[in-house]
This record gives structure tokens, sequence and C-alpha cells, in this order.
């Protein structure tokens, strides 16, 4: 990737809750805050830092199926309901599936490369619980090829995530495997804990490993992952602005409440293909490479990361992907307790997918935001320190069995 | 004949009642997925669902709308397999959709009688009235050319009697399933003195395949699960007498129930689940199970006044509790009738001083939190011990009420009625919820 021809900067980050089972609110019987009540929280929460509506040049939203789930589209004519100030500023919106908030950014990014814009608000968002999780499955599949769902698991990508354990259980043996799986509930768990928008704040399992070494059941769901292996069904929406130094002094925020973004790595595979291999996750695996690259630090300078846990399976697989652990490792590297909040580099500080929640097209923003506040000090309960050694975030936000995937690195603005 | 043959043609008597819906939910969807085997393409299966209202069948036809979906919902990862070979149907929602489409194609909803002709397998559910459930049986039997299996779900009325009565010839069985069918896994099988070998065989099979839990118990009427029911009830209904004196009405009611509860660690005290199964259902099989009882009499005379009184129990259509010997808020009781005065009496303006009088009792172990732990044994074992060492009113009211629940688990296997004691519990754990078994060494 070419050398970015100016500074881009990120702040403002806002999370509405991540509104499913396990949040107190949560009540499926009763009506619950909608898709555009999502956008408006989330918007409002990310002007309201920047100084309003009149501060922003461009608008982008990142969404997944809000056309099948909410039965709507056209989700870019929204930002004026945010705010009247929005009305008659461009707006688009993009998709990616469980990557689309983070194409959000990356289109936010382009435009303030572009110089088309000084100060672009983005958000991300997804309201799923309008449907009960056997029929979202049927949503949530339109990440994969459609040419295939006749013949996949009726939870779609649970059975797809579930083959790749399989196979991983087969070549690098089940048993420490599935407890890294349990280590990594327990953690994401107790992360969300200490972050009051999580969907897991609520949770009081005194035992969460146990717990999560529940034997899966192929016949109730799939084969090799229960329950607790999985990202549950999720409402949010979260915001943020991408801004130039001159967006910067626009809206009056100094650099050091601001992340840089250092460089980021965008990768598609195709996705009428299965996986080479599905031990592991190869696309996940170049992209993070190329965002290493074009920051031009290793991986041994990030200092925390936000990664795209749907399943364990993928944490597992990730955490080999970024090069943090070797192929067939992940999973003692977990158990090592190198990714839990004081380990070696904290992920998902404050919860990641299985934890915080997976409101799936606002999750690649999430993480933005989430990398945001620790970086700046900003984290409350789930502040971690930091490192000098290693002062930079790095997430990676996937969409998709491994087929779109966006790798960003982040480092404190006025470092 | 085999089993799938015989499910070809199911009648169902009563088809729109509370046990009659759900056991045409379960058979539909037995035989929905029998004729979605590969082996039994192109044959057809057909459920009559005979009940006496147009309404009443029009409202069976929406519960099971609502019912299978939620069944098919819950098994579309099998369902995805039965229907592998269907290249229009691709997702979830199509899947669903179908399968509701073949179990509601099995049933045929109708008032005629006549339907039953053709069946070989009757499920009977109509009302507990004896001289109409011979008058029915007879009318099918006499002219149904198959020679059919009656399969009656009666509480109290011995199967030998009706095998005799509609000369059916040993092509009958007690096929006790507990209410709601769909939930409960508990069926009792009771044989009358000439039950066929044939039919027993089908309705062990039929169980198996429902993943429902046999308990065979004696031709006596009420058998085990009403057996005991009815007789703790009578039990206590005299405790109530018995402290009347000293207490109120509303307070003793109260007093047993909550012992029966939260002392005895079940899931409803005894009156509340009187309300649960109605007083009027109860009073019932009581009558009807009382001229078989030489040496007892099972005969409830404070619920022919609260009856009297048009005080009745039993459930509304969406399930919720109507109010009984107990007023009900939120599915909790909050009062109780007073037959002096016609009226519900709060509990809560005499709760505190009424379970001070109880004296020292052991720390209330909700019935939620010991069911399914995996430590219930030691558990129980602590709490009783607790309790045996305890002399207060309270203590000694709770060890009496246990100690008479073991001694009728233990007379329904002395009279004949039950094979075993681990039957009588089996048929309390499963078809009452228990904790435990009525039939235990707690309190030695
Ligand atoms: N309710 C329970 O808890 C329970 C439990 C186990 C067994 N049982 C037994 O099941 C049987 C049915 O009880 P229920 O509670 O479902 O009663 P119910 O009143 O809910 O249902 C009886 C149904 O039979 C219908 N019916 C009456 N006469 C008929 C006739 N001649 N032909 C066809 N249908 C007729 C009624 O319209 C009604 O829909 C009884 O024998 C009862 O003892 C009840």
């Amino acid at each position: 990737m070419k050398k970015l021809r100016r500074k881009v900067y990120m702040v403002a980050g806002y999370n509405s809750i991540s509104m499913g089972s396990g949040r107190k609110e949560f009540n499926p019987k009763k009506t619950m805050p909608g898709l555009e009540d999502y956008i408006k929280e989330a918007g409002q929460g990310t002007l309201k830092k920047i100084g309003g509506a009149k501060n922003v040049d461009e608008c982008v939203i990142g969404n997944f199926m809000a056309a099948r789930y909410n039965k709507q589209a056209h989700l870019g004519a929204f930002f004026p309901y945010i705010d009247e100030g929005l009305t008659g500023k461009p707006a688009i919106s993009v998709e990616g599936a469980c990557a689309s908030g983070a194409l959000g950014l990356i289109t936010g990014i382009k435009s303030v490369l572009a110089e088309t814009a000084d100060v672009v608000l983005v958000i991300g968002v997804e309201v799923q619980n309008t449907v009960k999780a056997i029929y979202g499955a049927d949503i949530l599949a339109g990440a994969g090829w459609f040419q295939v769902r006749k013949n996949g698991h009726a939870y779609f990508f649970p059975g797809e995530f579930s083959d790749r354990a399989g196979a991983y259980f087969q070549k690098y043996g089940r048993e420490k495997t599935r407890k890294a799986f349990a280590r990594w509930y327990r953690n994401a768990v107790e992360n969300a804990r200490l972050c009051p928008t999580a969907q897991e704040y609520h949770n009081t399992c005194d035992d969460l490993e146990t717990l999560a070494m529940t034997e899966p059941n192929g016949k109730g769901f799939v084969d090799h992952l229960n329950l607790y292996d999985c990202s549950k069904v999720s409402d949010g929406a979260s915001a943020i602005a991408i801004v130039s130094e001159e967006g910067l002094k626009r809206i009056g925020i100094p650099k050091s409440e601001a992340v840089e973004v250092m460089g980021w790595g965008h990768v598609e595979d195709d996705i009428t293909r299965q996986p080479a291999d599905p031990t592991e996750l190869a696309t996940s695996r170049q992209a993070v490479s190329n965002a290493l690259e074009s920051s031009g630090i290793t991986s041994d300078q990030i200092g925390t990361a936000e990664i795209h846990d749907c399943f364990s399976i993928a944490a597992v697989e990730a955490v080999e992907a970024m090069g943090f652990a070797k192929k067939g490792q992940g999973a003692e590297f977990i158990l090592a307790g190198n990714t839990a909040r004081n380990g070696m580099i904290p992920i998902n500080t404050t919860g990641g997918l299985i934890g915080w929640g997976h409101p799936t097209g606002a999750t690649g923003v999430h993480q933005a935001v989430t990398l945001l506040e620790q970086l700046t000090g900003k984290a409350g309960d789930s502040q971690i320190t930091l490192s000098s050694a290693r002062p930079y975030g790095l997430s990676v936000n996937m969409g998709g069995n491994d087929k779109t995937i966006v790798a960003i690195v982040y480092r404190k603005g006025d470092a | 004949m085999n089993y799938e043959e015989s499910l070809q043609n199911v009648s169902v008597l009563g088809a729109a009642g509370k046990m009659g819906s759900g056991i045409v939910l379960l058979t539909a969807a037995e035989m929905a997925d029998l004729s979605l085997k590969p082996e039994n393409k192109g044959k057809t299966f057909v459920l009559h669902a005979i009940d006496v209202s147009d309404e009443a069948l029009s409202g069976l036809m929406r519960y099971l709308k609502t019912q299978v979906v939620k069944v098919a919902e819950k098994k579309a990862v099998m369902l995805r397999k039965v229907y592998a070979d269907r290249k229009d149907l691709i997702e979830n929602s199509d899947i669903i959709d179908q399968y509701v489409f073949d179990v509601l194609h099995v049933v045929k909803p109708t008032k005629l009688l006549e339907a039953a002709r053709d069946s070989k397998v009757i499920f009977e559910a109509i009302k507990e009235d004896p001289d109409l459930k011979i008058s029915v049986y007879k009318k099918i039997n006499d002219n149904n050319p198959r020679k059919p299996w009656f399969f009656t779900n009666t509480s109290s009325i011995p199967i030998t009697w009706l095998d005799e009565k509609a000369n059916l010839e040993g092509r009958i069985v007690g096929y006790h399933f507990y209410n709601p069918p769909a939930v409960q896994k508990l069926v009792e099988l009771i044989k009358s003195q000439h039950t066929l070998k044939e039919v027993e065989d089908f309705g062990l099979m039929y169980a198996k395949n429902l993943k429902k839990v046999i308990v065979p118990a004696h031709d006596v009427a009420g058998f085990i699960g009403n057996g005991h029911f009815m007789r703790d009830i009578l039990y206590a209904g005299n405790e109530v007498e018995k402290i009347k004196g000293e207490y109120t009405f509303a307070e003793a009611v109260y007093l047993l129930n909550k012992i029966s509860q939260d002392y005895l660690i079940r899931p409803m005290g005894i009156f509340q689940l009187v309300d649960y199964v109605g007083i009027d259902v109860c009073s019932l099989i009581m009558s009807v199970m009382k001229p078989y009882m030489k040496t007892e009499n099972i005969h409830s005379p404070m619920l022919d006044l609260l009856l009297s009184m048009d005080v009745r129990g039993g459930q509304y259509a969406d399930g919720s509790q109507k109010d009984g010997i107990l007023k009900y808020e939120k599915g909790k009781p909050v009062a109780v009738f007073d037959p002096g005065t016609k009226q519900y009496i709060p509990i809560a303006g005499f709760q505190e001083k009424t379970d001070k009088k109880l004296g020292a009792m052991p720390v209330v172990r909700p019935w939620k939190t010991v069911v399914n732990n995996a430590a219930k044994e030691e558990l129980l074992t602590t709490y009783f011990k607790e309790l045996k060492s305890l002399t207060g009113f309270g203590a000694g009211l709770t060890k009496a009420y246990a100690l008479r629940s073991r001694d009728i688990g233990k007379k329904l296997v002395i009279d004949g009625v039950a094979f075993s004691e681990q039957d009588v519990n089996t048929v309390l754990l499963t078809g009452f919820f228990h904790a435990y078994g009525p039939i235990n060494n707690y309190l030695n």
C-alpha cells in the first residue's frame, strides 16, 4: 500500500448497549428499541463530542442485513434523522457481511485521504433480535455463498466454524483446544463485566470455564461447538468520527484524545470457495500482515488487539493468523494466559464478540471505539496499562468465513 | 400389523380438550415424521381429530399451528436432513413452513364420530364420564371392521370394567398421559385383565418413539398418580380441620400449602396444585375412585363446599391460573378463600403472625434450586436431618406430612396398584416434578 498522503485520526467514539439475551433490560416479548433508535443514539453520541452536525462533512453507515432483519434498506438517508443539521450532506451505506463496520471505517478514511472531507461521521449498526435465532441463521447465511446454503447446516455459520473446530481438533488435539475455548469464554465474560455496555455485563456465573466445557450436542446444534463458543444475537450501534489534522482543529479536540490510523490491510477472498485449510485463517493472516507492513511495525509492537471472535475457534485461529502464536499453538497461547487482560497481549478487553456482543454491522466500529478508549486512557473500569514498547492497537474485523478482512493499526494521537 | 401401518389411520376423541389437543399434537408429529421417511413415500397418514363443537375444533387447529411451529423450530437441525432432497426448500424458514404444513395436513378435524370407523388406533380423552365413554367405544367398535385398539386417558375408571362393558375383548389399555401431554414425560400404562399383547406392545413402542417414560400401574381406580395425589389432598384437608380451632380456615390453608411447598421442597403447595388441576376435576376423580375403595372414604367435604360456592380453580385458555382455594396475582397466591364470609382473605394480613407460630424451621431450600442440582442427594439428606432434629409445631406438621406421603406411596404397592416402590417414586418425580420420591429414608 502507498504511504498515506495525510494523517488520519479517529475520535469521539460512542457505543450503545449490546442488547440481547443476558442483559436485564432485554425482553423479547416487549417492543425493544428499533434500528432507527440505535442509529440515532450512536450518531448523536458522537456528534455531541465533536461540536454538532455542522462540523461534519460526510457520513458513512456500515450495516449487514437490515434489509432482512428490519425490512429496511437505504440507511444513508437516516443521517438527517439523527440530526437535522446533517440534511443536505453526503452519506453512503456500505456492506461486507460482519465486516461492514470496518468497511465503514475504511470508507471514511478514504474520504479524508481523498481530501473531500476533514470530518466523517461513521456509524455501524445491526438490530437482530427481530427474529428468532433459527431464522436469524438464514439471514446471517447471506455472508456465505447462497448456492451452498441448501447443503449447509441449519445454523449455517456455527456449522461452518464447527467444521473448522473439527478439523483443528483432528490436527492439533481436541482436549487442550476445548480447554482453550473455555478459557477464552471466561476471559471474554470477565472482561465484559468491566464494561457497562457489554451484553455479558450482568453475567454472574461463578464457574465460567466449567460451564463452557459443556459437551457440544450435534443433534440440537452443531457437532464441535456449544453455545458458549458462539457470540450471541445482539442489537446495537457504534459511532466514531474520522478526521484530518484540520478536522481535529475544527472540532476542538487535542491529538491526545484521538488515535492516529497508522495503516491497514483490507483483503477479499473468493466467496464461492471453501477455505483451503480449515485449520487456519489465511485471509486474516494476509490482512494483518498488510496492516503491519503499511504501518511499518511488527506484531511484537502491538499492545492490545480487538479480534473477531464470532466463535471461539475463530479466536484460536486468529491469534495464530496475527503471528502471536505459531500454527497449531493458538490453544496453548491462550491457556498460558497471554491474551488475558493482564497477559502479554490483552485481547478483546471489553469482551469482544463473545462477551461484549456482536451486532454484526456495528462490530468493526465497536472495535475501533474500544481501541480509541484503551489507547487514550478512557476505558474506565476496563482500562489496561500499555507498555511503551508496545504502543499500538490492532483491530481485525471479519466478514463471512474468512472472506472479507479489514485489519487496522492505531496509535495514540500525540505519540 | 406393524407399528407404521397401525399409525396410518388414527382417531383422537375429545381432540379439542386439554389432554386431547396435546395428544393430537404429539401423534400428528409422529405420523408426519413417519410419512417423511423414504420407505413410506406414497403412504397416507390420517388423524381424525374428533370433538363435539366446531368452535373447539377451530381453536384446536390454531393451537396446533403455533405448537407445531415451535416443534419445527426446535428440530430444524434434523428437519434439514429430512428434507435434504427437496431442492425447493433452502432456508430454515422454508423447511419449517413445509413441516408445519405436513403435520397439519395429517389432521382432519371433524364432529362426526363415524370418522373413527377406519382407524386402527383410537386415543380417547373425552370427559371423565364412565357411561359416555362406554357408549362412544361401542359406537365405534360395532362399526369399525378393523377391530380397533383403544387407548384411554381415563384418570380413574378401571380399565377391565370399560373393556367388559364395551365388549372390547382386550383391545383396550389405560394410557394415562399427564397434563400437558406435549410437555410431561410420564405415561401410566394400565392393562385390563384381558388387554391383548399387541395393544400393549404398540403402546410401549409409541411411548418409546415419543421419548415418554412409561410406568405400568395395576387396574385400580386412580392408578398411581391420582392414587397418591387424591389421598394427599384428603390428608391436607384433614389437617386443616384439625388445626382450625387455633387458626382461621384461611390461616390453616395457608399453612398446609406453605408446608407442602416450602418445607417439603415441592414445586407447588398442595392447595395450589388442586387449583392448578381444577377443584371440579379433583372432586370428579374422587367420585369415580370412591366406589372402588372398600376400606377408605375417598371424598372431600372441603372440595364439595368450595364447589357449592362456585370456587373452581382451573386455568384460562392462555394457561394462566384462575382463582380457586387461593387467589393469584402473577401466578403467585396472595389470598385464601374463606367459605364463612365467601371472601378472599389477603395472606399478607396474617402471614407474619402465622409463620411465627411454626417455631424453629429449617432454612427454605427452594424446589427450583434443588430439583436439578447435581448435589441433590446430599442437600436433601442434610435438609431432612435438620428438620428431624427440630421439635416445634411447624416441624412436627412437616414431618407428619412427609411420613403420610410415604405411607400413601407404600400402600399403593401393598394394594397392588403399583408394581414397585420405585414405580411410585418415578410417577411422583416425573409426573409431579417432585425433587424426591415419597418413599425414602430421609426421616428414619
Ligand atoms: N386434565 C388433566 O389433568 C388430566 C390428566 C390425565 C388424564 N385426564 C383424563 O383425560 C380425559 C379428558 O380430560 P381433559 O382434562 O382433557 O378434559 P377436557 O374437558 O379439557 O376435554 C374433554 C373434551 O372432550 C370433548 N367431548 C366431550 N364429549 C365428547 C364426545 N361424545 N365425543 C367427542 N368429544 C367429546 C369435549 O368437547 C372436550 O373438548 C378425562 O378422562 C380425564 O380424566 C385428565
